[in-house]
């Protein structure tokens, strides 16, 4: 344990208005603290001032709407999972919450905290990604929405300003009629970062492809959306043609790294793998 | 046929475990004590020209101990007495100790720590066995090179201009981090007048007592090691835990106050002892029926920056390197050479897990050369009563591998999912394959070892009628408490619940050789029945009790002897079986008294799509002499096999400037519960005649054979050989071509 | 700030950053919990939190303010054991013992959210907890046995 604890301050302000006012004064936000305890025990938390938004009630729960399903920041990756609708509607976000560390991280781990600490290779935003999820950012000044598409801006790096937190994510629920994929794969079955994972969900017309959405983690500094790969199959019949381009392009696509984990190379051909696994789904 | 030895009795320590009473070393708190923390080296290798201690912290409150403070010598006594407690003008590997803290804040002591500034002039370093055998750098002695044995049986050179196949390869282990999961650590109370006292983790007290004696200016009677309840150890707190007793006996030396060491996981990754990487060249002549007729083996692991065990560890994986085949020719060349990495150290299995995994490899291989099928090749080449090893010992005990091996593929089914695969690989891109290794690991201390140790074990009586066990032999999971206790109870005659072990402290338990080498149940565990026995014949012999008592007569008989005579102990020193020869100067002879054999097979599947590993179902049969708790057993090698899949597939450490960049649970892994198959465990008992009831050892056996087994699975799989582990996804996806 | 653990209620002045695990080890005395990595991975230092496995290395204190806290030391009741703790020390699922108390409570949380689990299931409720011991063979044995008590 690394952290000289006493110089760290830790507040629970009781409302979402105190929050945003601590937040706007320089304090971090931390939601369940299983990203932020590791760096903080490992000696390099580099923030000394934090806000707990763990008790706030504005930011729990999940909500159903004709339209859309709305998430609160703070929904855990077990109320996820415990989700009846998420699981009918949304199944590839279950699975990235049942594969996120194990139940005792996923009893504490939040969707906005995965967001937000904003890791290649973090297992949810592949599947958020390819739901075209939408983020809502609070601060004191007021509220905005964005799509979670552009949320990533680099590593590590985001639209986020220094005063906002995530106050809900928004799904539209347009899967109805779609196949979904989602496939991790990890230094081990189970509590493991990704080496790559790659989401897929496709609406198909016969054999035409009328939408098609393909995201990955851990093959660039951010979570990726493969837009070169879903414009070379958008409105194309998925025959075996179709899917050798898409191999090609997705393999110059994406920009995987080698490091303690994995290599560029086997990311590389993994990613390829996976993308075809994906798309002979859409053959049969 | 035994009242208590073959039974599932409850662990003497168990309900402890399971309540969270157990009392690991973290959990004791000592007034006034302080907490102790480590400078080390980041680099591999250099001069030390200063240590800075910046402003802004209270340094004054701190207690600081460099090499100079150390009272009596600066070393960490073991076999080659070279590796100092502290460095003093040079560092030879990353993370070696320079400087020590205490503070009675630990939080502040760790900020501490990371303040301190060690000013080192880089030297260049080395870290492959490549390197150190051709001397880039000369980090250690003349000429890098710990120890080398030449083994030689017959004349190997005389063979290969006739041979009809000659075989050769090359096989890679790497190290392994044996994460125990509760991490070093150590208390430690030390003055001139009243000696010094160590409370810790570890698995051999005596160990730590022996290095102690060196570092302080102290009589023997004035150390004294305690061992608490041990967090696991699988040789990495055999020989570590003197580093750390040091440590922290210093600081309590210098501050006058009880000093608490506790590594955390990342400095216990990076800095303390792992399995000796090993390179293996293998070249083997075979005769047309596929008999081998030599084998020329040059066996090198790589030690680290200094001696330690490496001796030790090229001695059993080089006596093992033989496996349990005839060969008349045999010539074994081993060597253990330093390289610039922190010393690699002891690990389950101690260099045979390295020299089996390339032996069992390579039969494979030459099978295939002679177009036998590796069954049928180990049939023709396996050891009877009668013949001998490598190394010239012959076998006395009944031993029938055929059968063994008849029945490990029977149980594994191994012949119709042999068919059944070749099939399913047509059709699927999830390929299925199986594999076996057949082997053998010696239990106790090598050749002349043990009677090098001369260990002692003692059993005293109470008036009640219960027996305290003797031993310094330490409890860390694999069930010492109760095995000595079920031995002793079977030889008394009397019940389990009456025999108690003593932790073990140095101050009050003899000598019974470190928890190592597999000795503890066949070694310690006879020492044990033997004092067992002079304890009933000192009864019996005054008459208190007669030859054919019941249990309840024996209470009374020992109240009555200590009425009358005082204590009630009886102690019992190792002998050596008869006819146990070794000479250490050929390397050969009677390397172990016994072996334990086996035969494991492993299925495996591969996705390749992503050359994900997974090892689906494993038998592990075993013949092991006597089976004294069948639990604690079968036990024993469920833990050793999921080791040994770790070694084959998933633990890999990753290094950087000699530094292990993945010291975090998060980059080593290690199998989860999701990442084992069931582990179907089976036994055979052919009492050995010199082993507790009949027991040989079995500690180290289950972790021999998994490795070859699972890469001969993948080979059969996947029609790739791949001679390194561990085998990761990225590899065999670049050796087997797919995608 | 105040809490509950294993039924009785404490009231600590603490650093807010203090991690749940030191302050249960060290400030209350409750040892029975372990640290093995500090890093949330292994497991051992798993406690309840209002009914939730959490590892306790990663909890900020300040974040269990009126919550109700089990450790294994809360489990046995009056001197007999749970049957967890009973099918453990029976069928070998605790060896060195370390992993244990992280192990029981993952093991007691995994019973509460599948009461006859499947092997499966078993496995997948225990993927946190780390064992290097007993190769986990045991320890589903021990789940299984007190499924069935």
């Amino acid at each position: 344990m690394r952290a000289y604890v006493p110089e760290y301050d830790l507040v629970a302000p009781a409302s979402l208005k105190e929050a945003l006012r601590l937040v706007a004064d320089q304090a971090r936000p931390m939601a369940g603290g299983t990203d932020l305890m590791v760096l903080f025990e490992a000696g390099t938390l580099p923030y000394r001032r934090l806000v707990s938004l763990w008790r706030i009630p504005e930011l729990r729960g999940i909500s159903t709407g004709e339209t859309h399903m709305t998430l609160g920041a703070l929904t855990t990756y077990t109320e996820i999972q415990q989700s009846g609708i998420m699981q009918d509607e949304f199944p590839l976000l279950v699975k990235a919450a049942s594969w996120t560390g194990a139940v005792a991280t996923q009893n504490r781990g939040t969707l906005a905290g995965n967001i937000a600490n904003a890791s290649p290779a973090a297992d949810s935003p592949p599947a958020l990604l390819v739901y075209d999820a939408e983020i809502e950012l609070l601060s004191s000044s007021g509220s905005r929405w964005v799509p979670y598409a552009g949320f990533h801006t680099g590593y590590k790096t985001s639209v986020m300003q220094p005063d906002e937190i995530i106050g809900h994510i928004r799904l539209p629920r347009t899967t109805a009629g779609c196949v979904q994929y989602l496939r991790k794969v990890g230094t081990r079955r189970a509590q493991a970062i990704a080496k790559v994972a790659l989401a897929g969900m496709a609406k198909t017309s016969g054999a035409v492809v009328e939408r098609i959405r393909i995201a990955l983690a851990s093959v660039a500094p951010m979570p990726i959306r493969c837009a070169q790969t879903e414009t070379v199959l958008a409105g194309r019949t998925i025959d075996r043609a179709a899917i050798e381009k898409a191999m090609a392009t997705i393999a110059l696509e994406i920009a995987p790294i080698s490091d303690v984990r994995s290599t560029q190379d086997y990311r590389r051909r993994v990613t390829v793998n996976l993308l075809q696994e994906f798309l002979e789904t859409l053959l049969a | 046929m035994f009242q208590t030895v073959g039974q599932p009795v409850p662990r003497k320590e168990g309900r402890e475990k399971v309540t969270g009473e157990a009392k690991y070393v973290d959990d004791l708190k000592f007034p006034g004590m302080l907490h102790g923390a480590t400078v080390r080296s980041p680099v591999a290798r250099g001069r030390i020209r200063g240590i800075d201690f910046p402003p802004g912290l209270p340094w004054d409150e701190f207690t600081i101990v460099t090499a100079n403070d150390i009272p009596g010598e600066n070393v960490v006594a073991l076999i080659v007495d070279d590796q100092p407690y502290l460095a003093a003008e040079c560092v030879n590997h990353p993370e070696e100790p320079v400087v020590l803290l205490a503070h009675s804040d630990k939080y502040l002591v760790e900020k501490a720590r990371g303040a301190v500034r060690l000013d080192i002039e880089l030297v260049p370093a080395i870290f492959t066995i490549e390197d150190s055998l051709a001397k880039k750098q000369v980090v250690w002695g003349d000429d890098n090179i710990f120890k080398s044995f030449l083994v030689e049986k017959g004349d190997v050179d005389s063979i290969w201009a006739e041979a009809a196949h000659i075989v050769e390869g090359e096989y890679r282990t790497g190290a392994q981090e044996q994460l125990y999961i509760e991490t070093n650590g150590v208390i430690a109370v030390a003055n001139a007048q009243d000696g010094i006292t160590i409370w810790g983790s570890m698995q051999c007290p005596y160990y730590i007592h022996k290095a102690l004696l060196k570092a302080f200016p102290l009589a023997p009677e004035k150390i004294r090691v305690i061992q608490m309840e041990t967090g696991g150890g699988f040789g990495g707190k055999e020989e570590y835990p003197s580093m750390i007793a040091g440590h922290a006996a210093l600081l309590a030396w210098k501050s006058g106050r009880p000093v608490k060491m506790i590594y955390d996981r990342a400095e216990d990754m990076a800095a303390t002892t792992k399995r000796h990487p090993s390179r293996t060249r293998m070249k083997a002549a075979v005769s047309r029926e596929g008999k081998l007729l030599a084998i020329d083996m040059e066996f090198i692991v790589d030690g680290g920056a200094y001696a330690t065990l490496s001796s030790v560890v090229l001695s059993r994986g080089t006596i093992h390197a033989g496996g349990p085949y005839v060969c008349p020719n045999v010539r074994i060349r081993s060597k253990a050479v330093a390289t610039n990495a922190p010393p690699h150290g002891a690990f389950r299995g101690f260099g045979a897990p390295q020299s089996i995994f390339a032996l069992e490899r390579h039969m494979n291989k030459v099978a295939r050369a002679v177009g036998l099928t590796p069954e049928e090749f180990r049939r023709r080449n396996f050891l009877h009563r009668g013949e001998t090893t490598a190394t010239g010992q012959e076998i006395r005990e009944p031993v029938n591998l055929e059968r063994l091996l008849d029945r490990a593929l029977e149980l594994s089914d191994y012949h119709a999912k042999t068919k059944a695969f070749a099939q399913h690989n047509q059709r699927s891109g999830v390929k299925r394959g199986i594999g076996f290794a057949t082997f053998m690991h010696g239990a106790g201390f090598t050749g002349s070892g043990e009677r090098y140790l001369q260990s002692i074990a003692g059993v005293e009586a109470q008036a009640d009628g219960h027996v305290r066990i003797l031993v310094s032999s330490t409890e860390i999971g694999q069930g010492t408490n109760t095995i000595l206790a079920q031995i002793a109870a079977e030889t008394l005659r009397v019940v389990y619940d009456q025999i108690e072990i003593s932790r073990p402290d140095t101050s009050r338990v003899p000598n019974s050789g470190p928890t190592v080498a597999s000795r503890t149940c066949m070694v310690v565990g006879k020492l044990v029945e033997s004092a067992a026995i002079g304890l009933k014949q000192t009864l019996v012999k005054a008459g208190f009790l007669t030859e054919n008592y019941r249990v309840q007569e024996f209470a009374d008989a020992c109240a009555r002897y200590i009425g009358e005579f005082g204590p009630l102990k009886s102690f019992s020193q190792y002998q050596a079986p008869p006819g146990i020869f070794w000479d250490d100067d050929t390397y050969r002879g009677d390397a172990y008294g016994a072996f334990a054999w086996a035969v494991y097979v492993a299925e495996v599947a591969v996705d390749t799509a992503t050359c994900e590993i997974k090892v689906e179902d494993f038998v592990a049969l075993q013949e092991v002499g006597r089976v004294i708790h069948p639990v604690l057993a079968a036990g024993q090698i469920e833990g050793g096999v999921a080791q040994g899949i770790g070694f084959a597939v998933f633990e890999n450490v990753v290094w950087k400037d000699g530094r292990m960049a993945n010291n975090q649970m998060t980059n080593y892994i290690m199998p989860t519960s999701v990442d084992v198959p069931r582990i179907r465990v089976y036994f055979e008992e052919i009492p050995y005649e010199y082993g507790p009831l009949g027991a040989k050892g079995i500690g180290e056996l289950p972790i021999d054979g998994p490795a070859p087994a699972v890469l001969n699975a993948i080979e059969n799989a996947l029609g790739v050989s791949v001679d390194e582990i561990p085998l990761l996804p990225e590899m065999l996806m670049e050796e087997a071509g797919v995608a | 700030m105040e809490f509950r653990v294993n039924g009785g209620s404490r009231r600590l002045e603490v650093y807010p950053m203090e991690r749940l695990l030191d302050v249960l080890r060290e400030e209350i005395g409750l040892t029975g919990t372990k640290e093995g990595c500090g890093e949330g991975e292994c497991g051992a230092c798993s406690v309840l939190v209002d009914g939730l496995l959490v590892n306790s290395c990663l909890v900020p204190v300040l974040q269990v303010d009126r919550c109700e806290i089990l450790t294994v030391e809360g489990l046995a009741k009056n001197g007999h054991l749970h049957p967890l703790q009973e099918a453990f020390a029976k069928t070998g699922g605790a060896q060195c013992g370390i992993c244990t108390p992280g192990m029981i409570l993952a093991s007691y949380q995994l019973l509460a959210r599948w009461p006859h689990p499947t092997e499966d299931q078993i496995r997948e409720g225990l993927a946190g907890n780390l064992c290097r011991c007993t190769g986990y063979q045991k320890i589903f044995d021990a789940v299984r046995q007190a499924s069935e008590a």
